[in-house]
């Protein structure tokens, strides 16, 4: 297999190579947990070495089309008309489908010793890849029905994972998961039948280039199921609620899947706004995305302010970031309407911060599931000192308290910036609201640093710390630092990229029909 | 409580069964690519079976007679040979249908016009048809078993 076979066929592959692990992860279950995870752990490597050939492939040459099943990858519209699956990396979604790649391949390194004391592991590694398939699949999809399956084959996987501990909360959380998934794409799928019952089309950028000829007050409905139906997805303010139940109960590693599961729901939405819906846009669902993101920041922030359990408390951080977000893209949304030009410096923000947000929320889960590890307590009330036992999860948690609160060193400071600048000329009020929540985000984490890690030396057992779980943390806190100090490098070299493909609409219809 | 099923005659009759029920489900496997049905309804069907041997047998005969650990890997095998089958084509792309009107296997070339079906045609289709009835039939039995399993007033 040459590198040029597997960049060609790289869109396919890094879909299939994790549903194939995950179909023969039981199989090799039943030969020892060694081999299995041996086996896990290859595939994964090798789809994250795919998914980087491909993300390089697309900033060298530009986006790659592949439609499956055709007698040449690239084409998709054999009679003149777009009828196979096409899968389409750009920038934009090579970017998100390495990062997805990458957090489920840490996450998979993390739970080699976290889960080796659990049972039922064979399926939950099974769950593991195959979400890792649906986040790979959301990415890389360029036709809405393919989206609503990758959409589904991901809350079915989440529940499922969710559910894992099968306490009572943690199987009523998988419940709330499932029920507000499943609303949502029923909405996702009506939002899809009224297009195809328009344009007799599933494929994006045909309807795209349809719309920007005609479009009328269908597509606005479509819309509107399509934006709610992710916006439930991704958690945002008057959704929130399934989320810091389903970030508590499910075992971190399956947290910081489910946070990038979430983020790339709103890469669905960026997608599908920016590519296709630009004619019908206008500014309302701008000015909706800025004002529902001032209002996770806030209920976000106030909600985390009485918590007493560590995961719960990120979970409601988590809402907040979301809103952050939103915020930024929200901006650009309505600045596309206005014509006036800081689009792409708020999508900048956004976008660095999608990544940022990634990388800052995975490392505190990661941290708060290191504490549960060596403590096995997660109740600040009942932590306190940590810090004389265990010199590296005070280090990482400070890393990621920095970074989550968009302090200077470190890569939140960046991206939040760029949201605040540009959110500023919209409406100086929310900037005011994203630095508020800042701050209190800040105050907050500060304290839960000062109850769990300073004061008196912990008494109880503290069990020593894995490695592999130690070099997870290491890699994302070498991320956050270097995306801190080099901005501009970050931004340079894959963000402005990405905004640049997420704002060329001509350039992606151009590419796949 | 132990639940050994029900009198005997359901038991020989559900035997019976067994035939009609996997042949039919079979038919419909095979003949996806040429009428309504496939994999999955077939194999669904096909698992209406183990649905009567659970009533018929109750959970301690009908535990001795299926497996669910098999059923288990029955299902993982009908998943690969399904994944295999779309790795196979992947020296065109992955998915094309590699076997369909070459002459050989399953790739009879069909001539144009009506005809009344032809069931070695269609290339990886009836292939693929054939996975999916194995992972269905697996995993819906599979599912059963489990529901069964945990139903009821046995204090399992």
């Amino acid at each position: 297999m040459s590198v040029e076979f597997l960049i060609e066929h790289s869109p396919a592959l890094a879909i299939a190579l994790p549903l194939v692990a995950a179909f023969a992860a039981p199989l090799f279950g039943k030969l020892g947990s060694f081999l299995r995870n041996l086996w896990v752990l290859l595939m994964l490597a090798f789809t994250e070495l795919v998914v980087l050939l491909m993300g390089q492939d697309v900033l060298a040459n530009g986006a790659r089309v592949y439609a499956l099943g055709a007698s040449v990858p690239s084409l998709t519209s054999p009679f003149g008309f777009p009828i196979r699956i096409v899968l389409v990396a750009d920038a934009m979604s090579a970017l998100f489908a390495v990062t997805a790649v990458s957090i489920a391949l840490l996450a998979f390194i993390y739970s080699w010793k976290y889960m080796s004391d659990k049972g039922g592991v064979d399926k939950f590694y099974t769950l593991l890849l195959l979400l890792t398939a649906a986040m790979a699949g959301l990415c890389l999809t360029g036709d809405f029905f393919t989206l609503f399956v990758f959409l589904e084959v991901s809350s079915i996987a989440s529940a499922g994972l969710v559910a894992y501990n099968r306490s009572g909360k943690s199987l009523e959380a998988a419940f709330k998961y499932t029920v507000v998934s499943a609303v949502g794409a029923l909405f996702l799928l009506f939002g899809v039948g009224i297009l195809y019952g328009k344009y007799h089309l599933l494929n994006m950028a045909a309807i795209a280039a349809e719309m920007a000829i005609s479009s009328s007050f269908l597509d606005v409905a479509a819309l509107s199921m399509l934006a709610s139906a992710l916006l439930l997805k991704s958690g945002a303010f008057p959704v929130h609620m399934w989320k810091p139940d389903a970030y508590q109960q499910a075992p971190v590693n399956v947290t910081i899947m489910l946070v990038t599961t979430a983020l790339l729901s709103l890469y669905v939405l960026f997608r599908i706004c920016f590519t296709i819906f630009v004619p019908v846009m206008g500014s309302t669902l701008g000015w909706l995305a800025v004002v529902l993101g001032a209002a996770s920041i806030f209920v976000g922030v106030t909600m985390a302010l009485p918590q007493k359990n560590l995961r719960r408390l990120i979970g409601y951080a988590a809402v907040a970031e979301v809103g952050y977000i939103l915020m930024g893209v929200g901006t650009s949304m309505v600045s596309i309407s206005r014509m006036d030009g800081f689009a792409v410096q708020a999508l900048s923000g956004g976008v660095f911060h999608m990544i940022n947000d990634v990388l800052d929320m995975s490392l505190i889960f990661l941290v708060a599931g290191g504490i549960l590890y060596v403590t096995k307590k997660q109740d600040i009330t009942e932590l306190s000192g940590l810090g004389h036992r265990s010199g590296f999860l005070t280090v990482m948690f400070a890393i990621a308290l920095l970074a989550i609160s968009g302090m200077p060193p470190m890569n939140g400071f960046a991206s939040k910036l760029l949201i605040y600048e540009s959110v500023y000329f919209l409406n100086p009020m929310l900037a005011i609201i994203g630095i508020a929540g800042s701050m209190m985000m800040l105050a907050l984490f500060v304290k839960i640093f000062a109850s769990v890690f300073l004061g008196a030396p912990y008494r109880g057992i503290v069990a020593p710390l894995p490695l592999s779980m130690a070099f997870v943390m290491c890699v994302l806190a070498f991320f956050i630092i270097v995306f801190g100090l080099f901005p501009n490098v970050a931004l340079d070299l894959i963000v402005t990229p990405a905004v640049q493909a997420l704002l060329g609409k001509a350039a992606y219809i151009g590419g796949v029909i | 409580m132990s639940d050994e099923g029900m009198s005997v005659i359901v038991k020989t009759v559900s035997c019976v069964l067994v035939v009609p029920t996997v042949v039919f489900g079979l038919y419909v496997i095979m003949h996806g690519h040429l009428t309504p049905g496939g994999g999955f309804p077939g194999g669904a069907v096909m698992a209406t079976i183990v649905a009567l041997f659970l009533v018929a047998y109750g959970k301690d005969g009908s535990r001795k007679i299926l497996k669910k650990d098999c059923l288990s890997a029955a299902e993982s095998i009908g998943l690969l040979l399904f994944a295999a089958l779309a790795f196979a084509g992947i020296s065109v792309t992955f998915f094309s249908n590699f076997l369909a009107n070459t002459g050989n296997w399953f790739g009879t070339v069909i001539p144009f016009g009506p005809n009344p079906g032809y069931l070695v045609s269609g290339g990886v289709l009836p292939l693929m048809n054939i996975a999916v009835g194995i992972e269905v039939f697996a995993a819906l039995s599979a599912i059963m078993i489990l529901m069964f399993s945990y139903s009821g007033d046995d204090s399992k």
